[in-house]
């Protein structure tokens, strides 16, 4: 005798249950996270190098590496001063999830540390779907990779709390709609807050980096 | 993309209530996607049929209820569901929000 059983269950709520374990266990440590998303060769680890300098001596920073393969990015973040540097390999996975993280995590002394930064893995549609945990999402764009971005990748738009426009030296040698990308930006994410910068040439970097550095002061000072 | 481990899920659901409903076996299930949601009706059902062998829930119809993408407007308040261009189509404002559309979810099943 068939019948009907009513569930109503969102799919991913596997995941967000340990997203929400993995954002308690790190608020306890009084460790701010965030989730750096971007596509590939937007500047995501370029970002990283540049940034851990300019915290040295003011944050103590562990840095997370999501990859399909290889160490290459973690030995990238140690070598900029990370004080920790570990890599996740998903083995061909498209995303990090919950999961992923909280086997990072169980490998970090916590309380060590004021800043984690996690390099998700180059893609700009599956890391929206799955939450880590971490306090903040940031995008990072890049000139190169055209103004129509925001318009066909609407999920990772919509959703990140900061917008990083990296590359902003090649401007003059790309054709680059700047009205054409905000347009986009705007529709998906309002007032998000907003940092073109060059990870090449430095400009930019210091305004990012004094941002993040007041979010993580506020962070530890709830 | 992750269609694999997604589908996953919905295994591990399924049968986590099959078994809190004493059923032996599930027939259908009925599954409501977001058309922002950027998950593969044809790539799940792919991916199904080769994990729920052997389980309670092999062979089991899934059923695919198709959520349209709909927008508010924050200027004039005028829902729509966008075609191409997401702007608002009464006031051409930028500004608006995504009221239906990202639902990714397991609504109901039949069992035995």
């Amino acid at each position: 005798m068939a019948k009907r059983v009513a569930i109503v269950e969102n799919i991913l709520s596997a995941n967000d249950r340990l997203a929400q374990e993995n954002r308690l266990r790190l608020a306890a440590a009084g460790l701010f996270a965030v989730n750096l998303m971007a596509s590939p060769g937007a500047g995501k680890t370029s970002l990283i190098e540049q940034t851990l300098p300019r915290l040295t001596g003011s944050l103590r920073v562990a840095v997370v590496d999501g990859d399909i393969a290889t160490s290459l990015d973690a030995d990238r973040a140690a070598a900029a001063g990370a004080q920790a540097a570990i890599q996740i390999n998903t083995g061909g996975d498209c995303h990090l999830d919950a999961v992923m993280l909280q086997k990072a995590l169980d490998q970090l002394e916590l309380e060590e540390f004021d800043l984690l930064l996690v390099e998700n893995v180059g893609n700009l549609v599956c890391p929206a779907s799955f939450s880590l945990g971490t306090h903040l999402s940031v995008l990072v764009a890049s000139i190169p990779e055209g103004d129509d971005k925001p318009h066909k990748y609407p999920g990772m738009y919509s959703g990140a709390d900061v917008l990083i426009l990296n590359k902003i030296d090649l401007l003059p040698y790309i054709t680059f709609r700047m009205d054409f990308f905000k347009q986009g930006v705007e529709i998906l994410n309002p007032g998000v807050v907003t940092f073109p910068l060059s990870c090449r040439t430095g400009e930019g970097l210091d305004q990012w980096v004094d941002w993040l550095v007041e979010k993580v002061k506020a962070f530890k000072s709830r | 993309m992750h269609e694999l481990s997604v589908t996953e899920s919905i295994l591990e659901i399924a049968l986590r209530h099959a078994q809190e409903s004493n059923a032996k076996r599930i027939t259908d299930l009925y599954l409501v996607i977001g058309q922002l949601s950027s998950i593969v009706d044809d790539s799940v059902q792919f991916y199904w049929d080769i994990i729920s062998k052997d389980t309670p829930a092999e062979g089991a119809q899934l059923h695919f209820q198709r959520i349209p993408a709909r927008l508010a407007c924050l200027e004039c308040g005028h829902e729509y569901s966008p075609e191409g261009d997401l702007s608002c189509p009464a006031c051409h404002s930028a500004r608006v929000k995504v009221i239906a559309g990202k639902e990714f979810r397991l609504d109901a099943m039949d069992v035995e």
